[in-house]
């Protein structure tokens, strides 16, 4: 595989994960606005810590992986928390 | 920004809980009256959320223990377990303990919020995994945070949500610890344990079960779950307090795990505070004694489960689906919770109120608790007063039924 074929297959991933962020994501947003990678999970959604919490335990069967508690504070953003679930998913 | 702006969902959530007429999280006790009743705001008031589920509170014995060994030793010991402050009681009290679970070793920590700080943070290392239950409470979710080891969350009582998990992490070469409770606080329910210690050993790790809720409360002598489900002998750690059943304040660990006593040296939460006050420790050894020679005090706190639980559910309230000591009511809406929480202070009785996000349901509860020092007529005072209350306010829906309840 070319490098520029990898770079593809990891943006389909990623674009792939966003949008499935999003969709476990509905019951949370704010008005209409849509879910995109630069949407803050703690300011532009109604999620509290618990929320957050129960996001990534839904994440982790969805896509068969271990996402820790300790990730949290490093996860800001829906795009983040998509290359968290890629990154996971390599080193299973 | 201010040092408290951070708080703004706090401040809003307590502003809009006390606009039901009075400060769920600010009650003042008067004067203590007995194990089950106290003065507040100058009423005679039942206390039916405490935790003091044998009513060791006021035991004469327990007083009687604690007063004289205030006489002998003083008030405090001004220091920690590893330097002044381990006296011939807290060994002894660590003995009792490591007798009654029947396992080798035990450490008596400050609180039970210690217990489990400690025993936690200081047993999983940095390449180590805590598998912990999701309704776990605060002081295991703070271990894992005062931890360096890696942390996964499964579904609340959920065995094979643990075996899914934990087969995740089967090419980990970390030690793996599962963490879950006995009776868990707040709606009540507690820990299928003997599916949960097959789970941890097929995939061998270890589980620490915390008996805070449920010691001198489940099994035939009084062990908690592990006794209740028959597996003691295959749980490697058990945490628990002395601020519920035994009635005073205090927490440990009992294991039979090999160099148990290099914890006493390792575990800051154990080694950076000050010991219990001697007289404390004489209470708890006195509970204790008094628990393992007469467990037919359970009996009497069961018998009062009954009144409650049976009472409560069939005047209509939606309750935790396990019937335990702790009676969990629910109620959909915070503000109706807090305002039937009110209204029942104001008619002499006291229950906690737990509101979401604090809550595991998702609902607000009015979490009753029951001792074996009640009355079955207290018991049943309660019933009467939460049914005319849910009437008044719309929360029995089916006026009918909770009349022929009553």
């Amino acid at each position: 595989m070319t490098a520029q074929a990898a770079q593809q297959n990891t943006t389909l991933a990623f674009d792939h994960v966003v949008a499935e962020i999003a969709v476990a994501l509905q019951p949370f947003k704010k008005g209409e606005v849509a879910i995109t990678a630069t949407t803050d999970i703690a300011q532009d959604l109604n999620m509290d810590s618990l929320a957050v919490m129960d996001l990534l335990m839904e994440l982790e069967d969805k896509f068969d992986v271990s996402i820790p508690l300790n990730m949290v504070p490093e996860i800001a953003t829906v795009g983040q928390l998509a290359q968290t679930v890629i990154e996971s998913k390599r080193g299973a | 920004m201010g040092l408290m702006d951070r708080f703004k969902a706090q401040r809003e959530l307590h502003a809009a809980v006390k606009t039901c007429g009075a400060d769920p999280f600010g009650v003042k006790m008067d004067q203590i009256l007995s194990a089950t009743e106290a003065l507040i705001e100058g009423r005679p008031t039942i206390l039916c959320g405490s935790n003091n589920y044998l009513g060791f509170t006021f035991d004469a014995d327990c007083i009687e223990a604690a007063k004289q060994t205030l006489d002998e030793c003083g008030t405090g010991t001004t220091g920690s377990r590893i330097a002044n402050g381990s006296y011939h009681d807290h060994k002894a009290l660590e003995q009792d303990l490591a007798d009654f679970y029947g396992k080798q070793h035990c450490m008596v920590f400050t609180t039970g919020y210690q217990a489990n700080l400690g025993a936690i943070s200081t047993l999983a290392g940095p390449n180590d995994f805590l598998i912990i239950d999701a309704d776990s409470h605060a002081s295991i979710y703070d271990a894992c945070k005062l931890g360096s080891a890696t942390v996964i969350r499964f579904k609340h009582n959920d065995p094979a949500d643990l075996d899914r998990r934990l087969g995740r992490l089967a090419n980990e070469p970390g030690n793996k610890i599962v963490v879950v409770e006995g009776i868990y606080s707040m709606l009540g329910d507690h820990a299928p344990l003997k599916e949960f210690v097959a789970v941890s050993k097929k995939h061998n790790a270890y589980i620490l079960v915390d008996e805070a809720h449920s010691m001198g409360v489940m099994g035939a002598t009084g062990q908690g779950v592990v006794e209740h489900d028959g597996v003691l002998d295959q749980v490697d750690f058990i945490t628990g307090t002395f601020s519920k059943s035994m009635g005073a304040i205090g927490g440990f660990l009992v294991s039979n795990m090999e160099d148990f006593d290099l914890l006493r040296v390792a575990c800051r939460p154990y080694m950076f505070t000050a010991s219990l006050p001697p007289a404390t420790v004489a209470s708890v050894r006195k509970s204790l004694a008094k628990l393992r020679a007469n467990p037919g005090l359970m009996a009497k706190l069961w018998a009062n489960v009954d009144t409650l639980y049976d009472g409560v559910e069939a005047a209509g309230f939606s309750v935790g689906k396990q019937k335990g000591p702790v009676v969990a009511v629910h109620i959909n809406d915070p503000a109706l919770a807090a305002r039937a929480w009110h209204a029942l202070l104001q008619n002499g009785v006291y229950v906690n109120l737990a509101l979401p996000p604090a809550t595991p349901s998702g609902t607000a509860l009015l979490r009753c608790s029951v001792s074996a020092a009640h009355s079955t007529e207290q018991l049943q005072h309660v019933v009467a007063i939460l049914a005319r209350i849910g009437r008044e306010l719309g929360i029995l829906g089916t006026p009918a039924h909770a009349v022929a309840a009553e």
